[in-house]
């Protein structure tokens, strides 16, 4: 595995959300990722000091050459202001990856497959869904995402037409603070009856990946526990509190 | 033992905890190999956990990875000008692979 730190071409910059901006990064001599793992990227001031973060790759490991991330703003964060206010494409990144091989999913594991997201926990299991659909899988797969309100709703669109394919993905929303008229979704925090419901269609045999802040994963790998999944087959992904 | 993991779970700062992979750059850079995969045995309770599922602590000086179980420390890592220090007397063994 490459562990070195190599400079990566930002390539493309878009946004997901009012808050949340995707980086696609050039990484000529890129050996590949699996769904689930991330990158370390590291910033250095012209005076030496230097701060690392490790953001999760967005994308699915079929497009080669190249990842996406996907960055949530934090109002005085030391590294996702700079991403955000300052590159654009044709600036230079150094990272280092790919990392992880515990949080990882590839339609080659199997399933049924249990996503559970709380915000931008998301990104990691994008890269799974993006994966599966691109590798033509029909392992069954339902994505509870968690979001505060509709207009924070990370992926949207595309997860609308994931759903939409009919190969056996399905998303359902809970939006926890504000919630559109008309909005048929759940309106609260993930708990062990949301849970109950979105597992109960994939039947025996289920692995689950939950990303998010720590306290919504806490939740979720308790109850699942509750509802009698075997603890290997739980992977937990704490990011720490909200908004940090 | 369930009073310590009762204890971890009403500690204010669990919040603040997050999973192996958070470090999982970091110990590549220092064993060499992806070593969130790995498995090593909690030195106390004796539970295998793999890194990646074990509950790591990384806002102070250094980095203290608890046992996902009983909730002792397996590993302690520090930076430092000179090096990475890995305090592993917490830990019976870790397994890592063959690259």
């Amino acid at each position: 595995m490459s562990i070195d730190w190599q400079l990566a071409m930002v390539t493309a910059v878009r946004d997901e959300t009012p808050t949340v901006r995707s980086f696609t990064l050039g990484l000529p001599g890129w050996a590949g990722h699996r769904p689930g793992q991330h990158i370390d990227l590291r910033l250095t001031a012209a005076d030496g000091y230097s701060v690392e973060r490790s953001y999760s790759i967005a994308s699915e490991p079929e497009r080669a050459g190249e990842v996406d991330i996907t960055v949530e703003r934090i109002p005085g964060g030391e590294v996702s202001p700079f991403l955000h206010e300052v590159v654009v494409p044709g600036d230079r990144l150094e990272v280092r990856g790919p990392i992880g091989g515990y949080f990882v999913w590839e339609a080659g594991l199997g399933g049924p497959l249990l996503l559970i997201a709380g915000g931008s926990g998301v990104v990691p299991l994008m890269a799974m869904a993006r994966h599966r659909a691109r590798a033509g899988s029909r392992i069954p797969a339902r994505l509870l995402f968690s979001s505060r309100g509709p207009d924070e709703i990370i992926y949207r669109d595309e997860l609308d037409r994931l759903a939409a394919a009919g190969d056996g993905f399905a998303v359902a929303h809970t939006l926890t603070r504000q919630q559109p008229p008309g909005w048929t979704g759940y309106a609260r925090r993930v708990d062990e009856q949301m849970l109950a419901e979105v597992i109960e269609p994939l039947g025996a045999g289920v692995r689950a990946y939950a990303c998010g802040p720590t306290a919504l994963v806490e939740t979720v790998a308790n109850a699942l526990v509750r509802l009698g999944l075997p603890p290997d087959r739980i992977r937990t992904e704490r990011f720490g509190p909200t908004g940090t | 033992m369930e009073d310590r993991i009762a204890m971890m779970h009403d500690d204010p700062a669990v919040d603040l905890t997050v999973d192996g992979s958070a470090v999982g750059g970091m110990l590549a850079a220092a064993f060499g190999v992806e070593m969130t995969a790995a498995p090593g045995q909690c030195a106390h309770c004796h539970t295998v956990s793999v890194v990646g599922a074990m509950r790591v602590y990384m806002r102070g000086p250094g980095v203290v990875l608890r046992c996902p179980a009983c909730a002792e420390v397996v590993l302690r890592i520090v930076q430092t000008p000179r090096g990475t220090m890995i305090d592993a007397r917490g830990a019976a063994y870790l397994v890592i692979e063959r690259g």
